[in-house]
């Protein structure tokens, strides 16, 4: 372990969200241009951790950070191996090459500032994600990834299909990451530990735990959620609705691998167990083909290669969940060539509908004259794609099938999902690389040329990445893929394969799945038409459930607030006091611990007997008052007895505070009477006053019994001591009661006069609401007048 | 209940309260009193003032809307803890010091900067209940 520049990462760390500060200023500026100046923040991150390359190729672990909250054991600390290296490479390259893309994507949105904002404050999030080595830290950036995406997938906000997605993507992404919180607390409360370098020493006591089922749920349900498994898959093809370049990077290249990150991450922790080589098999392969059936259905080019990323992402959990050498060196290969291929032909895509001014792919043809480069771009990717060398996604599938081979039943199940699902990946990869170019030229809505450098620059360059990585595999393997994969399977492992192909079972499903995929793209249309039909015959989909399930809830919550809160006060009252007089009297039945009688004291003062009397006169006068003025008034009395009461057994900050707390209670009840329309008597029938003063007795005898049953308690003098004698020493002050109130527990009090100021808000909309209805539709502008608002706000 | 005997001793009145509000918060710390207390009798001064003479006076009286002293009074509470960061403490230490003013000693500190804030937080919010109360028609 070395702790090298722990501040110059910190600085990393935060580069991207000051850089999101400026980009607004800078693009007003600038315009589009302002994309050169802010892609340096993404190059800055990306050099610096190219810095890191070396020390984790010798399988060094690089961790920093410091102390946050240390009585909660919380740090904001980070966790450079290889699987966190790979990623924020590929997060800050990438990066780099979307921000220099959407600045000509975007070239003239009035918006454009608030873009390149957005994207680097996700950019700040993602790249948090991975360097956590805090829970705490993984979880609040996991969210911040949710939020961000949520405000991208939302950036064309008049569009109603934006809306619904960015809130689609929300409420599952961002419900998954409770659940991952919720995972993240059990693991803390079996290990005791907070921090991911020091969970990998506790493996084993996590796999023993009988806990480990519900950490383990819960951690899939946020990975399941953020990457888009079956059948929560549909929010990622509904954020196609987002700029193509957050399609790009977001969902494909990055955020939705964020899942997949976590699986990796805790791998060695919760992997090697039969529920884990079960499920994340079972559901990623299920995801797998579900996707790529659902791509084939697909003509718009996002969407098709939304459905693929879908797929791409449960071929990944399906190899994670493998866990075995191949499969995670294989996992590893995928993801990398995956990011590069995903990413370039989405740029590709974006590409081609900014140029031809559609994505629709059975609109398009004959653009490989026209738009040269974009074609060799996109040519690299696909081929990537359908796993051919001697590209890097070549020697991923090569992997991927000397993992999977062996001849029993349940590996020969998977192998033969892997065939069919890189197969049709085959068919899309092509379908979306060469359908646009190749045949006759098609009119397109634009007359199709080639774009400018910023938007092709992007996109062919991931494309030679991928070709270079492969070529020189043994580089590659050295910096990127052994390493990545020594984390993942949590010991050291080394990766191999090269662009050389071997003779062997792994080649032969290559062959197979070359055959299969050439054969399903001579009948793309066919099996699209009847993908179409058999959709429609189904009919019912997890996105149209998304939608049954939201307003299904906002039908129970209707509901709910409707049987809780009828709108009667009386109601509201009777249960309040039910449930006070329940919560002082149930305890002491329930443990029958009554309170002895207490012992008439015999020097009662002659005032005193005054006092007494003055309480129960004016319980008799609130008994017997004519009309609601005088009760409330008479009720008066008995707040002044009381506070006398207190002054005459030494608590004068008491008192005096009883005194003005009455006299305003009585003000400010008056006041309110006015305003009710109520009768000036109260005539409730006799069956209904009984009720109500049976509830005031429970309440009454409730409170004296607990009262008697709480001083007849020894009483406990260290605080009043503790108090007393350092109150003058300490605090410089001689009155005990403020003291405490604004200095030893000054942050309470400020809390508490937080809690004054917002009811009153709350009080005073409330009386707004109820005397100048008219008034607020009259000066608020951006309110239609509404004059039978008054109806609902009774 | 506006008697002219009522409406011509309401301003004396609340001036000697809002005085008397302002005496009890100061001595607060020694004696009994505090930023609650006085908030308290200042939020009765101005309730008694509006029952008497409208709520128009009192809230030129007053200038600022009683919210506002409100906020500014949470504002000031909560930045009374900051001045503590200035001198390397944990928030809300209680700093003192002691300035001489016409050849008096006086003790000033956070503390006291934290109370008139609950003084202000309290006077604006009860007042501007009491006050929305006490109008009937118009804001």
């Amino acid at each position: 372990m070395s702790a090298a520049a722990p501040g110059a990462t910190f600085i990393v760390l935060m580069l991207p969200f000051l850089a999101a500060m400026i980009a607004p200023w800078l693009t007003r500026r600038l315009g589009h241009n302002a994309a050169w100046l802010l892609a340096l923040a993404p190059l800055a991150i990306f050099i610096h951790f190219l810095g890191f390359a070396t020390d984790v190729a010798d399988g060094g672990i690089v961790t920093g950070g410091f102390q946050w909250v240390p009585s909660y054991n919380v740090s904001f600390s980070w966790l450079i191996d290889g699987l966190s290296l790979t990623f924020a490479l590929l997060i800050s390259g990438i990066g780099t090459l979307i921000i220099l893309y959407s600045g000509a994507y975007l070239m003239g949105n009035a918006q454009l500032g608030r873009f390149f904002s957005f994207m680097l404050l996700f950019m700040g999030a993602m790249l948090g994600v991975v360097i956590s080595d805090s829970f705490l830290m993984l979880f609040v950036y996991w969210e911040l990834t949710s939020i961000t995406s949520f405000l991208l997938i939302g950036f064309d906000h008049t569009r109603e299909a934006s809306r619904r997605a960015a809130v689609q993507a929300l409420v599952v992404t961002g419900g998954g990451g409770l659940a991952l919180l919720a995972g993240l607390l059990v693991i803390w409360n079996i290990t005791g530990v907070t921090q991911i370098s020091l969970l990998l020493n506790y493996g084993d006591e996590l796999r023993n735990s009988p806990f480990y089922l519900l950490a383990l749920f819960l951690v899939l349900g946020g990975a399941f959620s953020k990457s888009a498994q079956f059948p929560l898959h549909f929010w990622l093809p509904n954020a196609m609705e987002a700029p193509t370049p957050v399609s790009a990077y977001l969902h494909s290249a990055t955020m939705v691998k964020a899942g997949v990150y976590l699986l990796m991450r805790f791998n060695p922790v919760l992997g090697d167990t039969v529920w884990w080589e079960t499920i994340l098999p079972v559901f990623g392969g299920t995801t797998l083909i579900v996707g790529t059936l659902l791509a084939i259905r697909q003509t718009d080019l996002k969407l098709m290669l939304a459905y693929t990323t879908v797929s791409s992402l449960g071929l990944l959990v399906m190899l994670t969940g493998f866990g075995s050498e191949h499969a995670i060196a294989a996992a590893v290969l995928y993801l990398v060539a995956h990011s590069l291929f995903k990413g370039g032909l989405f740029m590709v895509a974006g590409l081609i509908d900014h140029e031809a001014g559609t994505r629709d792919v059975t609109k398009l043809g004959g653009l490989r004259k026209a738009m040269p480069i974009t074609f060799v771009a996109a040519m690299a990717a696909a081929i990537s794609m359908a796993g051919l060398p001697p590209f890097i996604g070549f020697l991923a599938k090569e992997e991927i099938y000397y993992a999977l081979w062996a001849t029993d039943p349940w590996s020969l199940a998977f192998v033969a999902v892997a065939v069919v699902g890189n197969g049709l990946m085959f068919v899309i990869g092509f379908a979306v690389a060469i359908k646009p170019f190749f045949g006759p030229a098609v009119k397109t809505p634009k007359p199709a040329h080639e774009g400018p450098a910023l938007l092709w620059l992007g996109p062919l360059t991931l494309g030679l990445t991928a070709l270079v990585a492969a070529l020189v595999s043994p580089f590659t393997h050295r910096f990127i893929s052994s390493p990545m994969a020594s984390a993942v399977a949590g010991a050291a492992e080394e990766v191999t394969i090269s662009v050389i192909p071997h003779m062997g079972p792994a080649l032969i499903l290559s062959i197979v799945t070359i055959i299969f995929g050439i054969i399903a793209y001579r009948m793309l249309d066919h099996l699209r038409a009847g993908m179409a039909s058999l959709l429609a015959a189904i009919g019912w989909g997890p996105d149209r459930g998304f939608d049954q399930f939201i307003s299904g809830l906002v039908r129970l919550s209707g509901g709910i607030t409707r049987f809780i809160q009828p709108g009667r006060l009386d109601i509201y009252m009777t249960v309040t006091f039910l449930m006070i007089a329940a919560a002082l009297i149930g305890p002491m039945a329930w443990y029958g611990e009554w309170p002895a009688m207490p012992v008439w004291p015999e020097d009662v003062q002659f005032h005193e007997f005054v006092v007494f009397a003055i309480v129960i006169i004016g319980l008799l006068a609130v008994i017997y008052a004519r009309d609601r003025l005088t009760a409330i008034v008479s009720l008066g009395i008995q707040g002044f007895a009381v506070a006398l009461i207190f002054m005459l057994f030494g608590a004068p900050d008491l008192s005096f505070t009883q005194f003005m707390v009455e006299t305003l209670a009585v003000v400010i009840l008056a006041l309110v009477m006015t305003r009710l329309k109520l009768h000036a008597s109260d005539h409730r029938p006799t069956a209904q006053k009984l009720a109500d003063m049976s509830v005031a007795i429970a309440c009454g005898v409730g409170f004296t019994l607990y009262l008697m049953a709480v001083t007849q308690q020894p009483f406990n003098t260290a605080l009043s001591d503790f108090f007393s004698a350092y109150s003058k020493v300490v605090a410089h002050g001689t009155n005990v009661v403020n003291v405490i109130i604004v200095d030893f527990r000054g942050t309470d009090t400020l809390g508490e006069i937080a809690v004054v100021m917002v009811t009153g808000l709350a009080i005073l909309s409330l009386i707004r609401i109820r005397t100048s209805r008219v008034k607020v539709a009259d000066n608020d502008p951006d309110l239609p007048p509404a004059p039978d608002q008054t109806a609902e706000v009774r | 209940m506006r008697t002219v005997i009522f409406r011509s001793i309401a301003p004396y009145l609340t001036s000697l309260m809002v005085l008397f509000s302002i005496f009890v918060l100061l001595r607060g710390h020694n004696e009994p009193g505090g930023g609650f207390i006085g908030g308290l009798i200042a939020a009765s001064a101005l309730a008694i003032y509006g029952i008497a003479c409208g709520v128009a006076p009192v809230r030129r009286a007053i200038y600022f809307h009683p919210m506002a002293i409100s906020a500014f009074g949470l504002f000031m509470s909560a930045m009374a803890g900051v001045l503590s960061v200035f001198a390397g403490v944990p928030y809300m230490s209680g700093l003192w010091i002691y300035p001489h003013l016409f050849g008096v000693e006086v003790a000033l500190s956070s503390v006291l900067v934290f109370d008139i804030g609950v003084y202000l937080v309290v006077v604006g919010a009860i007042g501007s209940i009491a006050l929305a109360l006490e109008e009937r028609d118009r804001d």
